[in-house]
């Protein structure tokens, strides 16, 4: 069976986000002054064929290695069947 | 003669600057290394180069980090060769994990096209032995994505070992943490920077005062090959 892999990479608490104050700025010039921050991130989505691999160490295998900077970024993913 | 290798990827842009700057001012011999090789042992350095590699997806610098010749640089970086990578080459060390931290988008998310000033705040690298510690030289910078980060702790290491050696003298064009503007890694033989050196090698250009960063690697080279 294919799976889905919906990956969610967000920049580290630490880091600041430039992009995301300044789209905070645009919102809250639109009068949407409740919003207190934004932050940016990136998702990412894998179609993986059957494998004998367990399917999360390989997808936290790309993710350390590829897909994010475990430096400046955090991930988490999510596996669904693929239909 | 010292072999130099520039290190191209798809996207590779300041590799022609690079390797003008080695063949016709410093006067070495330069070759240009695809990013599918997996041998650099002929060569005494390695450069490379800034640019957009992979057009900067996802990160930049990420997936020419995980292309065959940074095997080979690793490799090269583990037997003392002097490496050095410019702007998305510096980018691309970190992201190889050759030097710590990583460079974020400029604080006020624009790409950034000027000269700057720099100040030399280590001279006993293999990379600055021709400047004066404190000098202040003119180098052009040019990214969008030069904004240099890393924990406390890397910070504080970075520190005790020397290891930040160039800072931008004027205004922080970037944001980047301390003013950094380029780093070595520990044992001192690679070099991570975003500000141009290739490209500021003749007065004609503007300035020259890049031309001793290379004439640094080359002394020690001869030093160490009598």
């Amino acid at each position: 069976m294919m799976k889905k892999v919906k990956i969610y990479v967000t920049l580290r608490e630490s880091v600041l986000d430039p992009q995301g104050s300044a789209v905070k700025g645009s919102l809250a010039n639109m009068g949407y002054k409740e919003v207190e921050d934004v932050r940016i991130g990136k998702y990412l989505e894998l179609l993986i064929s059957d494998t004998d691999r367990d399917i999360d160490t390989l997808v936290k295998e790309m993710c350390e290695k590829l897909l994010a900077n475990t430096v400046i970024e955090d991930y988490r993913f999510e596996v669904e069947e693929a239909h | 003669m010292m072999k130099f290798a520039v290190l191209v990827f798809p996207g590779s842009n300041c590799d022609v600057d690079m390797y003008h700057a080695i063949k016709d001012e410093l006067g070495e011999e330069v070759e240009y290394v695809w990013h599918d090789a997996t041998d650099l042992s002929e060569y005494d350095a390695i450069l490379i180069p800034g640019g957009f590699s992979y057009g900067d997806y996802l990160r930049c610098g990420a997936m020419a980090s995980q292309s065959n010749v940074m095997q080979a640089v690793k490799k090269a970086a583990e037997e003392g060769k002097p490496i050095l990578g410019v702007c998305n080459g510096f980018q691309i060390l970190t992201e190889a994990g050759l030097l710590p931290g990583a460079l974020l988008r400029n604080k006020n998310l624009k790409f950034i096209c000027r000269t700057v000033p720099l100040k030399v705040e280590n001279n006993q690298t293999l990379f600055t032995n021709q400047y004066d510690e404190g000098q202040i030289i003119n180098i052009p910078i040019a990214h969008g994505e030069g904004n240099y980060f890393c924990d406390e702790e890397t910070l504080k290491k970075l520190k005790e070992n020397n290891q930040i050696v160039f800072t931008y003298a004027g205004d922080n064009p970037n944001g980047s943490l301390e003013n950094i503007a380029g780093i070595v890694n520990e044992r001192g033989n690679v070099l991570g920077m975003m500000p141009h050196p290739e490209r500021a090698v003749d007065a004609l250009l503007g300035s020259a005062d890049g031309l001793a960063l290379f004439k640094s690697i080359v002394k020690q080279w001869r030093e160490s090959h009598v």
